[in-house]
């Protein structure tokens, strides 16, 4: 069993889904109740990722990290090292690989909230920070845990990102996925399956939390 | 209006019938990618000595050696090494009166043009401080991979080593992570670093010390459907001029 390829596998989702849920909350709020007519525009971007290859995104990653990239030299004179090959670098490819699965949950909670409810607590003197801390929150609760849980799980899932940007090292790059495919190829596939079957009961545990915190009805939902 | 779409829709069903009925066979083979550069020219002499289309798949030959046990609908198999279509043949996968060796391949030091690495320096370059990754193909499945980790051994040089390794899934991935700036050098095949991409970019040395020669060889898969001209192919590679081609790209071609 490859621990420590699940150990650093679940560090890295953690770690991307935190700051995703940081980064989704005011973007969700900008996208829903912005009345800004080029919204549309940011959550196209946003959700880019949805349909693009991963591929597509692992090379474009892999060019922006690289010595010949502005980016990528930047990035290099100031940490001391390139970005790719290292964990650092795949916590960010996985915040844009998996920026929708956060975004998109929110985002549709916040529309299902009465604007009326808002307007109460707008008229009634709070700002809009509070209102979104009293009002919006606790009303989308259920969507935000849903988005953590959805760009956990993406995370976890990633892999063709991975294989272009990490170099396979493991302890630092080699998640979960890149070590099942590695002995597939080297045929153990013992070792293969056993890491495999941890993988099949996460995703699943994953989807009955999520679709079982949605069948459940709106006033037994857990307040913030 | 609509009899131009009638036409169209005509037109579009019969197209797809045109290339089957022009060239009834297909051959598919399965290569290593450090063939990646040197292979096309072959191929398509070999299309003009024959009527066959030959489709090229590239990737690591642990990878294909996988494949092809599990059923890959494969003609051809063109390793980086002879043990694994050894193996295929023992296994009953592969027809073992087959088994040819076709090139021997070479290690290279490669890195880009703009690198202030002292390649001469040959592996020894590697402990370079300024050296912060070095791409090898993961030596798990990949023949070259297992030259890099043995050539570095052999120069006593493996543990200085090992903590800048960072590992491509095939040869060509491998290429791929330093030509994109990210690694600093890559332990490549000379047939790859002299193919036009990589030759105009970087530069290479020739890795000297000892290691374990990579003999290349291939093997017409059991299951092929077009076992005459899989054999013909590789009967083919081992052509003189055929040869001359494979030369041309750095590799040694096996004694007659």
């Amino acid at each position: 069993m490859d621990w420590q390829a699940i150990w650093l596998t679940a560090r890295l989702a953690a770690i991307v889904s935190g700051i995703l849920l940081v980064i989704s909350l005011p973007l969700a709020h900008w996208i829903v109740f912005s009345r800004r007519r080029w919204t549309f525009l940011v959550e196209s971007i946003v959700s880019l990722p949805l349909v693009l290859p991963p591929t597509v995104l692992g090379f474009y990653l892999l060019m922006a990290m690289g010595t010949r990239s502005p980016i990528g030299r930047v990035w290099s004179e100031w940490a001391g090292h390139p970005l790719a090959f290292t964990f650092e670098g795949l916590v960010v490819a996985s915040l844009f690989y998996s920026l929708p699965f956060a975004v998109q949950p929110i985002a549709t909670a916040f529309s299902q909230i009465d604007p009326t409810l808002r307007e109460a607590s707008a008229t009634l003197g709070a700002s809009t920070l509070r209102t979104f801390f009293r009002v919006v929150l606790p009303l989308s609760i259920e969507g935000v845990i849903a988005g953590v849980v959805l760009s956990f799980a993406h995370t976890v899932g990633e892999f063709g990102v991975v294989l272009m940007v990490g170099g396979n090292l493991p302890g630092v790059t080699r998640t979960v996925s890149i070590a099942i495919y590695d002995h597939v190829q080297a045929l153990q596939y013992r070792e293969a399956t056993m890491t495999a079957l941890v993988m099949l009961a996460f995703a699943f545990a994953v989807l009955l939390a999520v679709y079982g915190l949605r069948r459940r009805p709106l006033a037994a939902a857990p307040m913030a | 209006m609509i009899r131009n779409t009638l036409w169209a829709v005509v037109l579009a069903c019969a197209l797809p019938a045109w290339p089957i009925a022009q060239t009834p066979k297909q051959l598919r083979i399965a290569a290593a990618s450090d063939l990646q550069a040197a292979l096309p020219d072959i191929v398509r002499d070999f299309e003009r000595s024959a009527p066959v289309r030959v489709t090229v798949s590239y990737g690591s030959s642990g990878n294909f050696f996988a494949q092809i046990q599990n059923g890959a609908p494969f003609d051809v198999f063109l390793s980086a090494d002879v043990d694994y279509p050894r193996q295929l043949a023992d296994a009953g996968l592969a027809d073992p009166s087959t088994l040819q060796l076709y090139a021997t391949g070479h290690l290279v030091v490669w890195a880009r043009r703009e690198s202030k690495l002292d390649l001469s320096r040959g592996l020894a370059a590697l402990t370079d401080a300024k050296v912060r990754h070095v791409a090898i193909a993961n030596p798990k499945y990949a023949p070259y991979g297992r030259a890099a980790v043995a050539a570095l051994r052999a120069a006593r040089l493996y543990d200085a080593v090992q903590p800048k390794l960072v590992m491509g899934e095939s040869l060509a991935q491998a290429a791929q992570l330093v030509e994109s700036g990210n690694a600093d050098v890559g332990l490549l095949s000379r047939s790859l670093v002299l193919g036009p991409t990589l030759k105009a970019e970087g530069t290479y040395a020739d890795v000297v010390v000892a290691y374990p020669p990579i003999d290349q060889a291939g093997v017409v898969v059991k299951a092929s459907r077009e076992p005459a001209l899989a054999r013909a192919f590789i009967a083919f590679l081992r052509r003189g001029d055929t040869g001359r081609q494979l030369e041309r790209f750095g590799f040694a071609l096996p004694r007659r």
